[in-house]
């Protein structure tokens, strides 16, 4: 793991149409890392994968992975610099069977996991795979907008609140997933207002308020930071 | 001879014929307008002219070249393509986002400028286009006698059709076709061309469209006008099957072709009009087409 980071992220600000959204975030994230964005709905966090990601285009500031300046990239060239990106709204396709979902997204490079792999790793994807890919539950259509992107190969993969509205079991599951995950040495972005579900796989945390960085430590004083953290988040 | 609730069967038949050869043409004609309004959002206007110059290129290659029905099959509707890429590239690509008037009304101005310069340069009569020697003459089926090239139309359209709709529904490219229908952002985000899917997608939609224009000139006679007159029918098929459903665009094409062909034969006065009441009727019973989803 070297101490350069990964993707590194500097005074980026960011619009939606003429209302400015983010105000000067700084991110780091090294290579390995399992990163945690913790906020209150509306503080900016699916703002800043948007923003990283390119969807949201309107956007000042450094976004570089490795050395590549990716505020430049036209939006289908991020991805390929080893971006992936699991929407909020999971993003499956009704038109597609699962099978088909799972294989849309192009290799960005070598090292992905194969499709035998994912589906040891998920194995009602495999079942299900000439299902229409809406015709899955919420979780499986979770774990499906996940499996898809590790297949691509990417480096680093930007998760956002993988765990919404999901059962606790299956929360666990994802839990099990993110870790294995880890432990191939993916690099892990996460969105999630569960601190409860972040906890088991964030090495750092970062906090934001109203599109800004507040506060950044790593996971080991979450529970030294309860007080604070109820009082930023309001639970 | 024989009849069927009063009508001699040849005339039956005949009419059938008619029908499947007109709903050949709806049929591919609204694949290609539902393909590009699935993906681009644009009601393409330029459609009906797009055909008319298909069946052009094929006329003029054959005046000018000396380049028979059978390539310009293929050159046709690749030239035509290509005149698309380039209107999707420096006009139609700058309206998406907007307000889809816009991009109807550049369609709608784009076909009144071909149909307007061919009209200049080639008068509004038809012109005659021979079919090939191959496709001369007629078959004895035992029950009718079929001119061999309208069966070949037929058989053709279907082709394509057939051949289409499997690019869509069972290749990788049409599974980016169809995710970037639902949800381009997303698909771009995954690392796929979009852009560049939007101008190809364009492209194949007048080439068959262009397709079409070759298939029709030996039958109908090549003239300026010979799209806008269809292409009014064409977008009632593609309302009644659902807008952007592909596989509504193909069967509701034949289908009205051939209920407009009956119509002709039972009710003379209603067969210009049938197809408008069904697809009124469709409208008020089922807002999205047959084949559409609700949204």
């Amino acid at each position: 793991m070297s101490n350069a980071p990964l993707l590194e992220v500097r005074g980026l600000n960011a619009w939606y149409g003429e209302s400015h959204v983010l105000h000067g975030v700084d991110l780091d994230i090294r290579e390995g890392e399992t990163v945690t964005l913790l906020g209150r709905n509306g503080a900016g966090k699916t703002t800043t994968l948007r923003a990283i990601m390119g969807i949201l285009r309107r956007r000042e500031g450094v976004i570089r992975l490795r050395d590549k300046d990716l505020l430049a990239l036209p939006l289908h060239k991020v991805a390929q610099a080893g971006i992936g990106y699991v929407p909020e709204e999971r993003g499956i396709f009704a038109s597609l069977t699962v099978a088909e979902n799972l294989t849309l997204p192009p290799n960005v490079s070598d090292g992905g996991m194969s499709i035998d792999e994912i589906y040891t790793l998920f194995p009602n994807l495999h079942e299900r795979r000439s299902s229409q890919g809406t015709k899955l539950s919420g979780g499986e259509q979770q774990m499906l907008a996940i499996a898809r992107i590790l297949r691509t190969g990417a480096k680093i993969i930007l998760l956002d609140e993988p765990t919404e509205g999901l059962a606790p079991v299956i929360v666990q599951r994802i839990g099990d997933v993110l870790i294995a995950l880890k432990e191939r040495g993916m690099t892990i972005l996460l969105v999630e207002q569960n601190f409860r579900f972040a906890r088991k796989v964030a090495d750092r945390f970062y906090l934001m308020e109203d599109g800004r960085m507040v506060n950044s430590f790593p996971g080991h004083e979450l529970d030294a930071r309860m007080d604070e953290l109820h009082e930023v988040l309001g639970v | 001879m024989s009849t069927i609730f009063g009508i001699p069967t040849p005339a039956l038949y005949g009419q059938i014929l008619i029908g499947l050869i007109n709903g050949s043409f709806y049929a591919m004609l609204s694949l290609g307008l539902a393909v590009i309004f699935g993906l681009l959002r644009v009601i393409n206007f330029t459609h009906g002219a797009q055909y008319m110059l298909g069946a052009f290129a094929a006329y003029l290659l054959l005046t000018y070249a000396g380049i028979s029905y059978w390539p310009s099959l293929v050159l046709a509707p690749l030239l035509v393509g290509a005149v698309a890429i380039v209107i999707e590239r420096f006009m139609l690509r700058r309206l998406y986002g907007l307000d889809p008037l816009y991009g109807l009304l550049l369609t709608f101005g784009l076909a009144l400028i071909f149909e307007g310069a061919f009209r200049h340069w080639f008068g509004a009569a038809g012109k005659p286009y021979a079919p090939p020697a191959q496709l001369t003459g007629a078959l004895n089926l035992g029950f009718m006698f079929m001119p061999i090239y309208r069966g070949w139309v037929v058989a053709a359209s279907l082709f394509v059709c057939l051949g289409t709709w499997l690019l869509i529904e069972k290749t990788r490219l049409g599974a980016y076709l169809r995710a970037a229908t639902e949800n381009a952002t997303l698909v771009q985000a995954f690392g796929v061309n979009v852009p560049l899917l939007l101008t190809l997608t364009y492209g194949l939609g007048a080439a068959l469209a262009a397709l079409a224009g070759v298939l029709a000139a030996p039958i109908y006679q090549v003239s300026p006008l010979m799209g806008s007159n269809l292409i009014i029918v064409v977008f009632a098929v593609v309302v009644v099957g659902g807008m952007g459903s592909i596989l509504g665009a193909i069967v509701t094409g034949y289908v009205l072709g051939v209920l407009e062909g009956l119509t002709k034969v039972f009710y003379p006065e209603a067969s210009s009009i049938v197809i408008f009441v069904i697809m009124a009727i469709v409208l008020l019973v089922r807002p999205a087409g047959l084949f559409g989803r609700e949204e």
